[in-house]
């Protein structure tokens, strides 16, 4: 029997990205929030303590401060015709854990997605035909790029994004990337100082006739204060971002953006090492009465909400609606239902470069998003009328760290173990450069997320299933992207180079991206949508849905900019929409 | 501010009846809440996250233990059986209800100079206050200073009631100043030197002081120690938010900020650093930086570039409202290590305002850097970009570790 706790105006499920910036402007509008988070507090000065954060084997190596499966894992498989098995070890995504979720630990590649990509199925179909598309589920997002401006100029700003603008309001800026849609004002910081990889690699791709642009940052180029008065320092180029978290005040994150101004507000609270277990909606009730939890001594709570804001990682929004029975169960065999439709991902290749001794590239003195990107090829900045796929990839020169565990690049031919290696590995860590494609992820019928018939978590519920393989659509679109890569390979005039290519049979048990998108997907049609276009459910009205959970398909870019933009749009829908008529859906079914 | 309504309103309930009587009782509630601001009531009264002035954390003074007492209107555990004459009495002559003396670690000796009609008011706020039931055992004294009869020999050599006098000569704004530092604000209370017996020295006022553990630096016109070089917008600045862009609060302070100065009004807050500039400046001239490459200096440049440079900046600029300049700043160059060491040693967490939200947090070092290391970084802040300042010893910081946290 669970304690029933005071009502609140909110409860948030997850204290992440997406919960901090939806809490701070529900407190802000007046509502009493509060916020459950499943992991711990964190906190820079005590957490990400200068003097032991660099610790790659802790955090790298070990994933200290990831999701353990212990917890919660999630079992996987490549299609419907195999038995899925849990994950002993999270290793080809890395669920972020506690206060700050994975924003924690994250690179700080900080993008808009095209507007292309926000009307993708009109936009493809005008321009290539309806056959084009026929084996991909590709949706719209039932927003357009145009209404997303001011809410990643938003985020933009609350994160100090460093960057160079390539087009404002359809003026190209010079330095940025032309291919980038309209936006409505500069990045609130310059770009970082480049290195000498990144550099080396614009100036490749320039001289190609290619269009490299310094890769927007959330690592600061500068001091900064944030519109929340909150103050943050310029980065150190310390390498130390992915899988760490910042121990500068360098690298947007809540901690470092929004929690200091949220955790000073009344009416805000944040409970933490308290999972929520399921959102409790009565049987063919349209409104949620709340949530119930579990803290860590096992006591488990009910805390009524007049609005419920599920804010979780991706994987885990999409199994509490499912255990929580909020929408139609997605089928794969017949295509109907709506939760865990459209899981996707990324669609990744590496090239690495192999110089001669006299190129040195420092690579410890670096950033998680410290590089030179070219969009030549992505998303539809290049014609598909002759091609045989849709979508396309980002060649990304971001060389984010040269840690010494992990960085220990040798050329084909070397040996994989022994005093060949090792001297392998001392000639070539100063004169390798690596640069890779990011490619996007198009939904099919059959990539799919819902809970697993055989093996449950601690506390008796079903774990999350993932059906997923790389289409072949995508599979054509990398390759080609890797032939891209292959000839700027080549014009490097490195000695030796690899280039990868991404193969059908994804496996888990590699690292490939946490860039896990949909399963709970905004649109305008809720035979195919979870949530309507304000990332509110189509079927519980009070309950909404925030995170890349919501993306119909993911582009070839990195989704947290796109993450952040969309907690402020289902944030401003609550405050401005939802609380003037309180139970009714903001878009019509 | 829906509290300070809720309150007025609380007022006004009580005397219904008349508008005029419950406005005058609203304002004089509300002028009694701003002197509770003033004299930081709560600094004290107040444990950290614990219910308002319901009794804070004990106060570890040089004779020992004292628990500053609940002072919430509760009858059984608070003040809610003293009488107007019983408050004026312990907050101008240091007795208390029961006719026994109170410590001076509350400052009787500067509340004494608060006017009768803002004292009266600070009761009618306090008589608001929720009451709690929280029982203090304030003297927590060892013998003989827990015989508060002793405190009647103090008061006879210490202490004599003052009222504050303006000085005609100067203008309202440095008397208002004057009045805020040297009475309600009690700004002696931890800057200022003392005696043997704890009472202020009658000479070096405001030039720094230990207390706790930490150093409360010189707050006098001196220019490398004091706040001689400081504007009076940067001084407002650093009392509204905590931090003037430069330094940031710390320990003791960040406390007086978050509960005091940062809520007083900027009028108010201009008139004390109008005053406090104009303290006459006292401080030993500098002594000659150590050399370069003195061995202090070699291995504490080599330990702040490896611990401190990526926030601080190489050139000890620190960053704006985040991380404190070194160069030049007035809390390495006192006497006293203790501030600075105990930052290294512990961390240290700034003040948290809304208008400087941040509260950056300085990581605890200690358990990587031993004390000589500790001690070379300190003789290196303390003696580059144009600082100078005695070095450190080791033996400095090890007093500081043990006296912990």
């Amino acid at each position: 029997m669970s304690k029933v706790l005071p009502r609140k105006d909110v409860v948030v499920v997850g204290l992440g990205w997406t919960g901090s910036i939806v809490s701070h402007q529900l407190a802000e509008a007046g509502l009493d929030v509060v916020a459950i988070e499943r992991g711990p507090w964190r906190d820079t000065a005590t957490d990400f303590n200068v003097g032991y954060m660099p610790d790659e084997l802790r955090y790298a190596i070990r994933r200290d401060l990831f999701l353990q499966a212990r917890a919660e894992a999630i079992t996987v498989r490549n299609n419907t015709g195999q038995d899925a098995l849990p994950m002993r070890n999270y290793i080809g995504f890395l669920p972020g854990n506690g206060v700050g979720g994975a924003g924690v630990h994250w690179n700080g590649q900080t993008w808009r997605f095209y507007d292309s990509d926000f009307e993708l199925k009109s936009h493809l179909t005008d321009k290539y035909g309806a056959d084009r598309i026929k084996d991909l589920q590709i949706q719209d997002w039932g927003v357009t790029g145009a209404e997303m401006d001011g809410y990643y100029d938003r985020f933009e700003k609350l994160a100090g994004i460093s960057g160079k603008a390539g087009n404002i309001k359809g003026e190209i800026q010079p330095g940025g990337n032309p291919f980038e849609s309209a936006r409505s004002d500069e990045y609130p910081l310059p770009p970082m100082q480049m290195t000498y990889g990144p550099s080396l690699f614009a100036d490749i791709t320039g001289k190609m006739g290619l269009h490299p642009f310094p890769s927007p940052s959330a690592n600061l180029s500068k001091n900064y204060v944030n519109p929340l008065g909150i103050a943050m320092g310029q980065c150190t180029y310390c390498g130390f971002c992915e899988r760490f978290g910042c121990a500068n005040y360098s690298k947007a994150s809540a901690q470092t953006t929004v929690l200091p101004a949220l955790m000073r507000m009344p009416n805000f609270e944040a409970r933490t090492q308290c999972e929520v277990l399921k959102v409790e909606v009565p049987k063919g009730a349209e409104m949620a009465r709340g949530v119930t939890y579990i803290d860590s001594t096992g006591e488990e709570y009910f805390q009524p909400a007049d609005i419920v804001v599920i804010c979780a990682y991706q994987l885990f929004n999409v199994r509490l609606m499912l255990l929580s029975g909020i929408g139609k169960p997605y089928d794969p065999q017949s295509g109907e239902g709506t939760v865990g439709r459209n899981y996707c991902y990324q669609t990744n290749a590496g090239t690495r470069l192999y110089f001669e001794d006299d190129k040195k590239f420092n690579p410890f003195i670096a950033a998680g998003a410290l590089g030179q990107t070219c969009d030549d090829y992505n998303g539809d900045s290049f014609d598909h009328s002759d091609l045989d796929f849709v979508g396309g990839a980002g060649i990304n020169c971001i060389p984010s760290n040269g840690r010494p565990i992990e960085t220990r690049p040798t050329p084909p031919g070397t040996p994989k173990w022994g005093a060949e290696w090792k001297k392998a590995t001392r000639d070539t860590y100063q004169s390798s450069l690596a640069f890779g494609a990011q490619g996007s992820s198009y939904a099919t019928r059959g990539n799919y997320l819902d809970l697993d018939p055989t093996y449950k978590d601690n506390y008796g519920r079903p774990l999350l299933r993932m059906t997923f393989d790389f289409p072949d659509n995508d599979l054509r679109m990398s390759h080609y992207v890797s032939d891209r890569m292959e000839e700027i390979a080549k014009a490097s005039g490195a000695k030796q180079y690899t280039v990868s290519r991404q193969k059908k049979g994804w496996n888990s048990a590699i690292y490939q991206s946490t860039h896990n998108t949909g399963g709970a997907i905004m649109g305008t049609d809720p035979t195919t949508s979870a949530l309507n276009p304000y990332l509110q459910s189509w079927d519980v009205h009070n309950v909404f849905v925030v995170g890349a959970s919501a993306f119909p398909q993911n582009a070839g870019k990195n989704p947290t900019g796109t993450v952040g933009a969309l907690a402020f749009r289902a944030a401003d829908a609550i405050r401005d929409q939802y609380l003037k008529a309180p139970g009714a859906p903001l878009v019509k079914a | 501010m829906k509290r300070l309504l809720s309150l007025a309103l609380a007022a006004s309930a009580l005397v219904a009846a008349t508008p005029g009587f419950a406005e005058e009782l609203a304002n004089q509630v509300m002028n009694g809440r701003y002197q509770a601001i003033l004299g930081d009531c709560s600094g004290c009264h107040t444990v950290s996250g614990g219910k308002y002035l319901a009794g804070g954390e004990a106060l570890v003074t040089p004779f020992g233990k004292l628990v500053p007492p609940n002072i919430t209107p509760d009858k059984a555990t608070g003040i809610g059986n003293w009488s107007y004459q019983d408050f004026r009495n312990a907050m101008t002559r240091g007795v208390g209800h029961d006719g026994k003396h109170l410590y001076p670690a509350m400052p009787y000796p500067n509340y004494s100079m608060i006017p009768d009609r803002d004292l009266k008011d600070l009761w009618t706020y306090l008589k608001t206050v929720t009451p709690v039931d929280r029982k203090v055992v304030a003297n927590q004294l060892p013998f003989p200073f827990n015989q508060r009869v002793v405190m009647r020999g103090w008061n006879m050599i210490n202490f004599t009631p003052k009222t504050f006098k303006a000085d005609p000569d100067k203008s309202p704004e440095w008397n208002r100043g004057a009045y805020i530092v040297q009475g309600p604000g009690h700004c002696s209370a931890c800057h200022s030197p003392k005696t043997l017996l704890g009472a202020d020295k009658s000479s070096g006022a405001y030039t720094g002081a230990e207390l706790q553990g930490w150093y409360a630096p010189n707050i006098t016109g001196a220019k490398r120690r004091g706040i001689g070089d400081w504007s009076e917008d940067q001084i407002v600045r650093y009392l509204k938010t905590g931090t003037d862009g430069k330094t940031t609060a710390s320990g003791p302070m960040a406390e007086a900020v978050t509960n005091s100065t940062s809520k007083m009004t900027d009028a108010d807050l201009k008139s004390i650093a109008v005053y406090i500039k104009s303290l006459p400046a006292s401080e030993p001239a500098a002594p000659k930086p150590l050399a370069a490459d003195d061995a202090r200096m070699t291995a504490g440049a080599a330990i702040y570039r490896d611990n401190c440079s990526a926030c601080h900046g190489a050139g000890g600029e620190g960053a704006k409202n985040l991380f404190p300049a070194l160069k030049g700043d007035a809390v390495l160059m006192q006497d006293s290590v203790a501030v600075p060491a105990r930052a290294v040693l512990f961390g240290s967490k700034g003040a948290q305002t809304a208008a400087a939200p941040t509260r950056p947090g300085m990581p605890a070092l200690g358990w990587r850097l031993n004390d000589t290391q500790v001690a070379d970084v300190l003789s290196y802040v303390r003696n580059s970009w144009g600082n100078a300042g005695a070095p450190v010893a080791a033996s400095d910081v090890a007093t500081v570790r043990k006296q912990g946290r």
